[in-house]
């Protein structure tokens, strides 16, 4: 089967820059995309923030573009969901029962939202936030005057929070946690972060949850935890994300929290021996990361689609010419997690896994404005982040390293 | 030649572009973006690299 392609599964970003990667890496042969989501590739963040407040933004204004590389010998295959995997055959099966053979096999089907973890009753005006479609059907519900409740107080809630105030919604965030962003900040900055919110008018039901919903046919009411009775016209579940990878099921990879990869990402057996010819990169793969440990986790963060699917082209281009990828593989992998968050007009930078950290400080400026924390585990840096102050923050890159073995 | 443009209302001078290409891209002494706007056609893959990494997706690169 020389002529089978180069499969794509999951039309988003991490399936795009893999293939960007594979085509610069020298592979010229062709690429077949099979993705879900009816549209092509495009940028997420925006969907929590400017195209959640501007009418009439649409995949115009998020589209990734399409490089001159990926102009040839390409075929998008979209609308459609892979339903299984059969590896000893090198052929997907998508839900319609057509048949996708591979010369390699690239899994970037990213996660979806956890679903309302209370009976919703076939309620309306209860959303999620993951997709383009997900977000112009909760931007028309957020109306001037609407009361939001929002469940979750990570980035995702946050930023919803932050642009349903905007929008001049009466907005409720209810979270289990003491302060919003929590795990990944911590309680210092997460109650900055809190305090900017209330200043616009968010009420927080902390260490709270939901206990019923009331309405027919829409929500017209939460009944929290804690007793507490909120008016309701949308509530927004933001209460994190699994993995898409049901259609691996039975494929013999290990698939028990998002897809596990080596340090090439490539994927992992439930036997644990690698599988030269299938890669996972994006949210849902599992590796890794000597920057900090040997511990194989999912970072949901957005420069990691760029950086895994980098990584994986390299070798998939390795792979599919015939080479041997084991001294590509054998390099490494540890790339610097960044992230950000733009709430009103609060502007966080992050890098590393704060979320690590058992001992945090403040090194610069003051926390009600700009301000630079230092995130440690034991005498180890594992993360920065800044309210502002760029230029410090973004100095902190270079101090990553891999920590040269103990001899 | 390589054009460059950023939309400098999308642009939150988050500096990514500044570690894929800093002879074209830098923050000033106010944090603040400052680029130039036409590079050499080898500069190619570094400026696509720049482009892709920026989080408001704020940098359009043609080639003339
Ligand atoms: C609202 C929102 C805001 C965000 N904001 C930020 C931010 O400010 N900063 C930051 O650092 N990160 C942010 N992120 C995270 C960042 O966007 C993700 O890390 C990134 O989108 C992951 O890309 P991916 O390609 O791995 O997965 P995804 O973008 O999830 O793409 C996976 C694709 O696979 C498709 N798919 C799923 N199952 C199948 C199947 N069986 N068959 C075929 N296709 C399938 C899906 O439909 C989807 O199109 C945000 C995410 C969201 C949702
Ligand atoms: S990466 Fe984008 S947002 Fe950041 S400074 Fe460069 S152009 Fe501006």
């Amino acid at each position: 089967m020389t002529d089978a392609p180069l499969l794509i599964v999951g039309a988003a970003m991490a399936g795009l820059r893999t293939a960007e990667s594979a085509r610069r890496a020298g592979y010229a042969g062709p690429i077949e995309f099979l993705g879900a989501e009816a549209h092509a590739p495009y940028n997420r963040p925006p969907l929590s923030k400017e195209l959640l407040q501007t009418e009439g933004h649409g995949h115009d204004e998020v589209a990734f573009p399409i490089r001159s590389a990926l102009e040839q010998d390409v075929t998008w295959t979209l609308g459609r969901a892979a339903a299984s995997l059969d590896a000893e055959r090198r052929v997907v099966t998508d839900e319609a029962g057509d048949e996708h053979p591979y010369r390699a096999l690239v899994i970037a089907t990213g996660l979806r939202p956890k679903p309302l973890p209370i009976p919703d009753h076939g309620l309306t005006g209860i959303h999620v936030l993951r997709t383009l479609d997900d977000a112009v059907g909760l931007r028309s519900a957020l109306r001037s005057g609407a009361n939001v409740v929002i469940l979750g107080s990570g980035f995702v809630g946050c930023e919803i929070a932050a642009t349903a105030a905007k929008n001049g919604c009466a907005v409720s965030v209810v979270t289990q946690s003491a302060v919003p962003l929590e795990r990944a900040l911590g309680p210092e900055l997460g109650g900055e972060v809190r305090r900017r919110h209330e200043a616009h008018g968010v009420r927080f039901f902390t260490r709270d949850g939901l206990f019923g919903l009331v309405g027919d046919p829409g929500v017209e009411r939460v009944i929290l935890t804690s007793g507490v009775m909120l008016e309701c016209d949308v509530l927004v579940v933001a209460v994190g994300s699994d993995p898409n990878t049901e259609w691996l099921d039975g494929s013999g990879l290990d698939v028990s929290d998002g897809v596990l990869v080596d340090g090439g990402l490539r994927a992992v057996g439930d036997d644990g021996v690698v599988r030269s010819d299938v890669f996972a990169v994006g949210d849902v793969a599992r590796y890794p990361n000597p920057l900090f440990d040997d511990v194989a986790r999912r970072v949901e963060h957005w420069n990691l689609p760029t950086e895994t699917g980098k990584r994986a082209g390299q070798l998939i281009a390795a792979h599919l010419a015939g080479a041997d990828c084991e001294p590509l593989a054998a390099a490494g992998f540890a790339p610097l997690p960044s992230f950000w968050s733009d709430q009103y007009d609060m502007h966080l930078l992050a890098f590393g896994m704060t979320y690590l950290a058992d001992r945090r400080e403040l090194v610069a400026g003051s926390l009600d404005d700009e301000c630079v924390v230092e995130y440690h585990r034991g005498d180890a840096l594992v993360g920065v982040c800044g309210i502002g102050m760029r230029s410090l923050v973004q100095s902190y890159r270079s101090r990553f390293t891999v920590p040269t073995a103990a001899v | 030649m390589i054009k460059i443009d950023v939309d400098m209302n999308k642009c939150q001078h988050y500096g990514q572009c500044v570690f894929e290409a800093p002879e074209v891209f830098q923050l000033n002494a106010d944090d603040k973006l400052e680029y130039v706007a036409e590079a050499p056609d080898e500069m190619l893959a570094d400026l696509e690299a720049a482009a892709d990494v920026c989080p408001m997706q704020a940098i359009t690169i043609t080639r003339a």
